[in-house]
Formats: structure tokens, C-alpha cells, sequence
């Protein structure tokens, strides 16, 4: 048997972070040492998935853990859509980490003795974190120590949930990346982030039970929580069950998604985060909700025309409460929040729409969605970083003393709110040309829907650039004019900026890519048979691997 | 061979329901406790209804599966089921841990461990009952407490502290 055959490759986004997390825990007294870890640990992930890109080209790639097949062991699978996804999200945790390193998140030593440049908007930055604590105070609420390991763990968990095989699998993953996210998200324990993070942590809680209890009766109704098998099953079962096991799955989901009536918890908790967390956070874990229903959508319950309609009505208010509740806002931060749960409408669209056009576009938009909320939160914080707020009532004139700060906002903006020839654009015209495709009145008034969210996210982001960077500045007292931004903090920035603009240049490529991701999920044989190669699953658990050694030893 | 009687015990299911009941009741508290208390309910309930898919109670997982065929072997459990309980116990473990940390830590900040109202939805519903465009800042409109401060100081089910104790040695609500 080959060590190093493609297949190793798979479990290396999951193992290498966990791994790494451990290490970087056992020498948190050396920070230097905790920063190389993590970066060698996100790089290879990042490198192992780019091979798996690469590999599940020609078809998923599947891992059976610990030589046990599935449907008794557990596999990870490695398919187009896993591994895209798997690939742009180690970019981005990637870019994030270095931004973080750099604004020193990471390292306390910097916090409690910072360096003259920066001393005084760090004090400005602590104190707009916990106006009234005392200087001691201060200084004992961010034990960030801890921030390294954590963050490798979420990367872990991230990875998990995307390559995972079965429905259990998938439920380890969210929790993992999910207990990352609470200690991310109350990193320091200051009142406001407790204030926050105990909303995010209840609902996020409560998702966890339903999706469990959905495991449960999957496995009650079915008798396996093996993906490929549920698929071959469920066709089977009752109606009725398989109707509420569907909903109970998407209502689990849709919460972590953030999709409309279950998003109200996401603009409040996202933004009290440091920047860099809000940005993974923005980023990455409402897809991962939206990467779950893609796949139980398609794979496990390829068509159930009721709840699709009902998806799309759902995508319909999660993108137009979503832009409204943006429009609304005076500051950039819960602006953004907004502006995220309105495109996950966009996403939900094409999911609901179950052609593979729409569910091509969808992936395609995921990614690309990926990249520019990720890089607006960045930017927010080098925004925050430089003017020490966010309000767009206390912004104005940074257009003159950053200029690359305006351009650096402005492009993803622009990429956001789908103007041509970016990337936005191109997801969003596959999504309309989906809607028309289906041609029902309510694809119709979805791809109306579209169209005003669209123009109203250009409004809203066209308002907060003239706020922030257009207008004359507002406040009394003018901006510092020497601050200079670390090269650290907007390199990782612009990388990530660039990559967003990139997707134009690759656009055919990755729309074929993503159309081979759709198929391979809704062809309904291609994954099953790579997970059960002989055809029926046959429930010895004896992997491929040993049975065919056994018969190769065979005379 | 593994026993799965179709027919699953009623006592059982009877519990899951009660579990779920009283679980959703304590979740929707104000208190982060009794919210954690609700969502540990919810944990078992799931975990037994896994347990009830599992198989008729009482036969072992595993030791069961004689090497005879057929009606010779000895029946025994489902071993699947009760490895994903298994899973799911330690996940709510370190997440209890993680709630009750969080409780301790806004009984800290506060001196008691309501989950807060959303700033912003009170600073909106301050503009509408004052009439007012929303890009005005609300926190400007009168003097008093600011929003994080009335935040911190609204509860609704703990009873407000009696000024003669003192607040916990770090708490700084009010001061």
C-alpha cells in the first residue's frame, strides 16, 4: 500500500491544524514560535488543498479513516464542491491569520508594551473595548495567548465539516468550528463581547440540539448516517419522515446560515469581535451553513418541489430584509453584517432553484462571496485602525489621507455589489440566467428580487464610501496624519482584494470547475460511487484498501 | 446479529418529549444559568432519542455478537447509536463548561448573568418612540445612562442587588 497516493492528502486540512493547535497551545509562552506554527500549519492546509482541487478533477477522492469502508467506518470525501471550498477557505484563514499577526492580536507582549507609534490608538482601542475598566483591568482581560490555537482549531473544524462523509461527521465539524467561534468571539471577556457573545452562543446552541436530534431520527428512519447510503435510502423511506427530517436539517442550517427569519442574532454578535475574527467569522461560517444545505439539498434530497418553493420565498426576504436593515445602519461594521445576510439570500436562490445551473452559480457565488466579505471586514479594520471608529457619522475625508485605503475598500465594495466586469457580476448573472431558465413566476419575482438587492447594495455601499471617504471630515478634532498602517496588516489586505478581483480572470475556469461541482453533487451516482466503488455498500466495513490487499495476497 | 425492534419503548420516548419540553422551556430564560440548564436537558433528550434509534434496551452493544448464525446468535444493541451519544455527551460537556465560564464572567462584569437586549434594536426603538430620523445618534438625544450602561443595568428575572452588598470584587455595573 502507497503512503503517499492523492488520498493523503484528504485528511490533511483537518489533521495538520488539530495537530498544530496542541503545539501552539503547549508553547504559548513563545510567541514567535506560536506565529511560525500557525502559519506552516494554515500554509500546508492551503497547499493540500489546492492538490485536492486539483485531484477531484477527475472524481471525489474518498479516505476511509483507520481502513474501516464506509457505510460502517468513517470517510471523508474530498468531491469538486468540498474541495473549492476547502481551497478558498485556507486562503482566506491564511490572509486573516497573517493580518492578525500583524496587528498584534496575537501577541500580548505588544498589548502591554506597545511600541511608541501605536501606543496611543492601542490605548484608544482599549478603551473603546471596555471605556470603563482601570488600566489593570485592561491589561488582565486579553489573555490572548490563547488566540492562536483557538484559530487553528476553527480551521480544523472548518475543514471537517467540509470533507466530511456523514451526517455525524459533519455535526463534529460544526461543533468544533463552533466552540472555536465562542471563544473567538468573547476573546478578552470584555462586557461588550459577553454582552454579544452570550446571544451568538444560545442560538448557536440551540442549532446544535435541533441538528443532532436530526441525526438521531435520520438514523432511526434510515439506519446509517453515511451520506452516499442516505442517498441511495431516503428515496425510500416515508414521505412524511423524509419531509421532516429535510426541514429539521435546513431549520439546523438555515440558523447557521444565517437565512432570514433565523438571522436576527448575526448583525449584533458579528461586530463587537476583533476585526480579524469578524472577518473569518463574516467570511466563513455562514457559508459552511450554506455549504451543509447545498449539500443535504442536493444529495440527500434531490427534489421536493414544496420546500423549494418555500426556500426560495425565504431567500426572497433574506436578501431584501437583509439589504433594508443595511441601508439603515451608520456604521460600517453592522453594515457589512447586514449586507452578509443578504447575500446569503443569493446563495439560498440558487440552492432553492435545484437545477445545476443555479447550483453551479450558487458555488460560484460562495466563492466568491468568500473572498470580498471577508476582505470589506478587513479593510473595516484597518478602517477602525486608522480613524479609531467606525461610525460613518464620525468618518469623513479619508479619501485624502488614505488613499490606498479608499481603493482598497472600493474594489470589494463594487465586487459585492455586482458591478461589472467583477466577479459579483458574474455570479450574479448566472444566478438570473438560472431564474429565468426555471421560468416559474416566483423564479421570476426572485430574479426581481435580485436585481433590487443588488442596486440597493450599491447604494448602501456607495453611502458608506462617500461617508467614510468622500465627505469632508465631520469631526472637531482632525485625524492623525502620521499614523501609517503596517505594511503587515495591508499586504494580507490587498492579497485578499486581489484574489476577489482574480476570480474575474479565472471566471471561466472556476465556473466550470464550480459546474462540475454541481454535477458531481446532482447526478445523484457520481458520489455514491466513489464512495461505494463495487457498487452496492456491502456493510462489511472492510475497506478497499485491505480487501484488495487480501486478495493480491491471495495465490 | 443486531437487534432492531421497530417498536420503540414508549418510557423512553415519553422522557425524550418530557426533556424537550422543559429543555425549550428553561431556553427561552433571560438567565444564561437556567438557559444552560435548558440546553443540558435538550443534550440528553437528543442523546436518548439517538439511543431509542439504536435498538430495544437491555441487550449489549457488541460482547453480543456471537459467532453463531441466525437465531443463534446472541442478540445485542446497536453500537453505532451509542458511540454518536457517546460523541455528543463530551461536546455538551465542554460546551457547558464553556456557558458556565461565560456566566461567571458576566456575574463579573455585572452582577448578574442575564443575556443582554441587542443595543441597537433599543437605540432604534428609542428613535421611533422619540420621532426622530435614524442617522441621529440617540445616546445625544437626552442625558442620562447611555445604552450600554442601561444594557447592562435592565434585568429581568434577577432580582436588582441589594446596594448594602457589595458588588463582586471585580464587578463594575454602575460604578
Amino acid at each position: 500500500m502507497n503512503l503517499w497516493t492523492v488520498q493523503t492528502l484528504v485528511p490533511l486540512p483537518v489533521l495538520v491544524p488539530l495537530f498544530a493547535a496542541g503545539l501552539a497551545l503547549a508553547l504559548h509562552r513563545y510567541e514567535r514560535v506560536q506565529r511560525v506554527i500557525s502559519v506552516v500549519a494554515l500554509s500546508v492546509a492551503v497547499a493540500a488543498a489546492a492538490g485536492l482541487v486539483v485531484a477531484a478533477n477527475d472524481g471525489p477522492v474518498v479516505v476511509d479513516l483507520g481502513g474501516w469502508a464506509a457505510p460502517v467506518g468513517v470517510n471523508l470525501v474530498a468531491d469538486p464542491l468540498a474541495a473549492i471550498m476547502l481551497l478558498v477557505s485556507s486562503i482566506m484563514l491564511l490572509c486573516v491569520l497573517l493580518y492578525s499577526m500583524a496587528q498584534g492580536i496575537a501577541d500580548s507582549n505588544e498589548r502591554t508594551a506597545p511600541t511608541t507609534k501605536n501606543a496611543r490608538l492601542l490605548r484608544e482601542a482599549l478603551e473603546a473595548q471596555d471605556p470603563d475598566a482601570d488600566e489593570s483591568g485592561r491589561r488582565d482581560v486579553l489573555p490572548v495567548a490563547i488566540f492562536h490555537p483557538t484559530y487553528l482549531i476553527l480551521a480544523a473544524g472548518v475543514a471537517d465539516a467540509f470533507l466530511a462523509g456523514d451526517l455525524f461527521n459533519l455535526y463534529v465539524g460544526f461543533e468544533i468550528l463552533l466552540a472555536a467561534s465562542y471563544v473567538l468571539l468573547t476573546l478578552g471577556g470584555t462586557s461588550e463581547r459577553i454582552r454579544a457573545g452570550s446571544v451568538y452562543v444560545v442560538v448557536a446552541l440551540l442549532s446544535s440540539i435541533v441538528f443532532l436530534l436530526a441525526v438521531g431520527l435520520v438514523y432511526a428512519a434510515t439506519g446509517t448516517v453515511n451520506m452516499a447510503q442516505l442517498a441511495e435510502r431516503l428515496p425510500d423511506i416515508d414521505p412524511g419522515v423524509r419531509l421532516g427530517i429535510q426541514a429539521l436539517l435546513l431549520l439546523a442550517f438555515g440558523i447557521k446560515a444565517a437565512i432570514f427569519p433565523l438571522s436576527a442574532w448575526l448583525p449584533d454578535s458579528y461586530p463587537t469581535a476583533p476585526a480579524p475574527v469578524t472577518a473569518v467569522f463574516a467570511g466563513l461560517l455562514t457559508k459552511v451553513g450554506v455549504y451543509a444545505i447545498l449539500r443535504t439539498q442536493t444529495l440527500l434530497f434531490p427534489s421536493n418541489e414544496k420546500l423549494e418553493a418555500v426556500l426560495l420565498v425565504l431567500a426572497l426576504a433574506t436578501m431584501l430584509v437583509g439589504i433594508l436593515g443595511a441601508v439603515a445602519q451608520d456604521d460600517v461594521k453592522r453594515l457589512l453584517s447586514f449586507t452578509l445576510v443578504s447575500h446569503i439570500g443569493y446563495m439560498i436562490f440558487g440552492v432553492a432553484l435545484a437545477t445545476q445551473a443555479s447550483t453551479a452559480a450558487a458555488i460560484f457565488y460562495v466563492v466568491h462571496h468568500i473572498t470580498v466579505q471577508t476582505a470589506l471586514f478587513l479593510v473595516v479594520g484597518l478602517i477602525e485602525r486608522r480613524s479609531g471608529t467606525t461610525s460613518l457619522d464620525r468618518l469623513g475625508g479619508l479619501a485624502r489621507l488614505a488613499p490606498g485605503l479608499a481603493i482598497l475598500f472600493f474594489v470589494p465594495a463594487m465586487n459585492l455589489a455586482g458591478i461589472p466586469p467583477l466577479s459579483g457580476f458574474l455570479g450574479k448573472v448566472g444566478l438570473l440566467e438560472a431564474g429565468v431558465l426555471d421560468g416559474s413566476v416566483l423564479a421570476w419575482v426572485l430574479v426581481a428580487g435580485s436585481v433590487v438587492t443588488s442596486l440597493l447594495t450599491l447604494y448602501a455601499m456607495i453611502r458608506a464610501w462617500n461617508k467614510a471617504f468622500w465627505q469632508a471630515s465631520t469631526d472637531k478634532e482632525p485625524l492623525p496624519e502620521q499614523d501609517r498602517l503596517p505594511w503587515g496588516m495591508v499586504g494580507p489586505t490587498a492579497a485578499l482584494v486581489a484574489v476577489g478581483v482574480s476570480l474575474t480572470v479565472v471566471a471561466g475556469p472556476l465556473y466550470d470547475y464550480a459546474e462540475r461541482a454541481a454535477a458531481t453533487v446532482m447526478d445523484g451516482h457520481t458520489y455514491i460511487e466513489a464512495v461505494f466503488p463495487d457498487g452496492a455498500p456491502r456493510g462489511t466495513g472492510e475497506s478497499n484498501e485491505v480487501t484488495s490487499d487480501a486478495e493480491e495476497d491471495r495465490p | 446479529m443486531i437487534v432492531l425492534d421497530t417498536v420503540p419503548s414508549g418510557s423512553l420516548l415519553l422522557a425524550v418529549g418530557v426533556l424537550f419540553a422543559a429543555g425549550v422551556y428553561l431556553l427561552l430564560e433571560r438567565s444564561l444559568t437556567r438557559v444552560l440548564l435548558g440546553f443540558v436537558l435538550l443534550g440528553n433528550g437528543a442523546n436518548l432519542a439517538i439511543l431509542v434509534a439504536g435498538g430495544r434496551a437491555g441487550a449489549p452493544p457488541i460482547t453480543g455478537s456471537g459467532s453463531g448464525s441466525g437465531s443463534e446468535a446472541e442478540p445485542m444493541s446497536d453500537p453505532l447509536a451509542q458511540a454518536m451519544i457517546l460523541t455528543s455527551i463530551v461536546i455538551t460537556l465542554a460546551l457547558v463548561a464553556f456557558v458556565l465560564a461565560m456566566a461567571y464572567r458576566s456575574w463579573q462584569l455585572h452582577g448578574h448573568d442575564e443575556v443582554q437586549d441587542d443595543l441597537e434594536d433599543t437605540r432604534i426603538a428609542r428613535l421611533a418612540v422619540a420621532d426622530v430620523p435614524s442617522y441621529a445618534d440617540s445616546d445625544s438625544l437626552e442625558s442620562g445612562p447611555t445604552l450600554a450602561e442601561e444594557a447592562v443595568t435592565a434585568r429581568d428575572e434577577v432580582a436588582l442587588p441589594d446596594p448594602a452588598v457589595d458588588l463582586p470584587p471585580r464587578g463594575r455595573a454602575g460604578s
